[in-house]
């Protein structure tokens, strides 16, 4: 079996979120820079499904060269080998082309990712690719067994979640508890330096969307403390007027 | 120009997000034309009508996949020649939208938080950074796709109803086999809910959720709960909220000993209003939220349950 795993390259999610250049591009001084989490459960499955079933795990980013040690870091996790598309990632589309791009010849039968980036949320990739790919997408995936040329999956719908059956290949976005994030340890850390990254350049796309300009919302008005639970109640019947 | 609105219905009924929807396109302006997927009974999708819809183009059958999903919706586009696709935000719309994005050579952009701007070409506003932060971002696409936020415009009512027409489309063999479901706890959806009231590890343990779901019931509101309190089991993942679980837009979100952290803020800083209750007076939660009380959960939350239920 030949898992690709796409990870995104995204500020930690403690990360204080700033703008520079007037407003037109993201602040990145002083941000650490991580796996995108809901990217680390789909690493940490199929990292699982290698242990248990039997697999090769490759990841794979689009990202620039700053990005290499996030990379290394889900090859100490457990993938076998790397890719990264040597380009910045600016729209969704054009992402799910640059995977499209690598996934068509490598004969895959699973592709997963996280559900959305935590930068830029969008959640559209792991559909786009499928419908490049003319393969089923699916996401939110809670839940993802390998049985025969298959997979058993759970997904998140709207007041519940739903069993599904498809054949693979597939994409899958993940979301946990798919699996349990993994920690890499020493011995990953030492052998994910002389695993296989490798770097090829992107196809060329049109620009679909373009980020023009950024805001910070508005800042809070402060809090409003009650000191009772009389106070408390006039305060939401009066004040927010919502009882 | 016509527009295509994509609507979903929960139990025959049409959900508020996507009457928004609707609404949003009408005052986009141009020919606003819903699309129904599934079977919503005619006479509520008639009522789009007075949401600004001039027709609904109603697709029977069951739909297991979003492949099926976009091929209706591309059709869609293609048969009333629509250049804007609008849906309101859910897991099923963006599944969709990626793939009709696609078929269509779009331009799509999701968690829409504002009307276009079309002074100098077409730009929206949108939440990004788990609504940390907001961009303007322009749609360089003659086609384009907007999966609009929830509360983004009010619902307004105000014209006839709309004539439905059965819209047929062929439909590729779906790859994906739908074998069960199982429907989450409580009444009322968490995505939907006018008012979340969510516990925290603050709460010691399973057995204490009967004060949430107390307070919850008298408000007719949906539980809600912080990572580490389904990652322990005391409730089912479906209730985590934050940056890695559901995000929640509510009018009122309560949270109950929860410390506030930055990865359950990006899940609930949409909300209108945010009342915390904390025994501890120094809980980051605090800064984030409009109303708060210091004091013990297991004295308060039946108190404040008992005095909402004496107002009512
Ligand atoms: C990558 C990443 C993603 C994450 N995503 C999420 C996410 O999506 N959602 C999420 O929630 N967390 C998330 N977390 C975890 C987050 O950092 C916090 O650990 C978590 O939110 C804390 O949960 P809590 O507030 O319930 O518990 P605690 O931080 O332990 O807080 C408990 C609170 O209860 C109060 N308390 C205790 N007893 C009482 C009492 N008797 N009455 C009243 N108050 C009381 C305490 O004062 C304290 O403030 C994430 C973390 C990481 C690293």
């Amino acid at each position: 079996m030949k898992i690709l795993v796409c990870i995104t390259h995204v500020p930690d999610t403690t990360s204080r979120i700033a703008f520079t250049d007037g407003n037109t591009k993201f602040d990145s001084s002083g941000v650490q820079y991580i796996i995108g989490p809901y990217d680390d459960y789909a690493i940490a499955r199929a990292v699982e499904l290698k242990e248990s079933n039997g697999a090769s795990v490759t990841v794979l980013n689009v990202g620039g060269a700053e990005t290499e040690p996030t990379i290394r870091k889900a090859l100490a996790i457990g993938a076998d080998d790397a890719v990264r598309v040597n380009a910045a990632p600016t729209d969704a589309l054009f992402v799910a082309k640059q995977i499209a791009n690598v996934a068509k010849n490598g004969g895959y039968d699973m592709i997963l990712m996280g559900r959305e980036s935590i930068d830029y949320n969008g959640g559209q990739v792991h559909a786009m690719v499928g419908e490049l790919l003319g393969i089923p997408s699916l996401s939110p995936v809670m839940k993802l067994e390998v049985d025969g040329n298959a997979a058993k999956m759970s997904r998140e719908v709207e007041g519940g979640k739903e069993f599904v059956e498809v054949a693979m290949p597939f994409v899958a976005g993940c979301q946990e508890p798919i699996a349990e994030w993994r920690i890499p340890n020493m011995r990953g850390i030492m052998t994910a330096r002389t695993k296989p990254l490798n770097v090829v350049e992107p196809v060329a796309t049109d620009e679909a969307v373009a980020y023009v300009k950024y805001e910070q919302p508005a800042p809070k008005a402060g809090v409003k403390m009650a000191h009772s639970v009389e106070e408390l109640v006039d305060l939401l019947k009066n004040d927010a007027k919502v009882l | 120009m016509s527009i295509l609105v994509v609507v979903e219905s929960s139990e025959g009924k049409l959900k508020k997000a996507s009457r928004e929807a609707v609404c949003y396109a009408a005052q986009v302006g141009g020919d606003v034309i819903a699309l129904s997927l599934g079977d919503t009974p005619e006479a509520e999708l008639a009522t789009l009508g007075a949401n600004g819809a001039s027709k609904v183009l109603n697709v029977a059958g069951s739909f297991s996949s979003s492949e099926e999903a976009a091929v209706a919706v591309s059709e869609a586009m293609n048969s009333i020649d629509a250049n804007l696709l609008v849906m309101a935000q859910s897991a099923k719309a963006d599944m969709i939208g990626g793939r009709v994005a696609v078929k269509q050579d779009a331009a799509l952009v999701s968690n829409v938080v504002g009307l276009p701007d079309t002074t100098n070409g077409f730009s929206v506003k949108v939440s990004i950074f788990s609504s940390k932060a907001f961009a303007h971002v322009a749609l360089k696409k003659d086609k384009k796709i907007l999966i609009v936020s929830k509360n983004t415009v009010d619902v307004k009512e105000e014209g006839g109803s709309a004539n439905v027409e059965a819209f047929s489309v062929s439909l590729p063999d779906s790859k994906v086999k739908v074998t069960g479901e199982e429907k989450a706890s409580g009444d009322i959806l968490l995505t939907d809910a006018e008012i979340v009231v969510s516990g925290g590890r603050g709460l010691k343990g399973p057995e204490n959720w009967g004060m949430v779901e107390d307070l919850a019931k008298t408000l007719g509101a949906a539980t809600g709960c912080s990572k580490p309190v389904s990652d322990m089991d005391w409730r089912p993942h479906s209730e985590h909220v934050g940056q890695t679980g559901i995000k929640v837009a509510p009018t009122l979100y309560i949270a109950i000993g929860i410390s506030g952290a930055i990865q359950h803020l990006a899940g609930v800083n949409s909300s209108k209003y945010i009342v915390v209750i904390n025994k501890d007076e120094e809980a980051p939660f605090f800064k984030a939220a409009d109303y708060g009380i210091v004091g013990d959960a297991f004295e308060v939350v039946p108190k404040l349950t008992e005095a909402i239920k004496a107002l009512k």
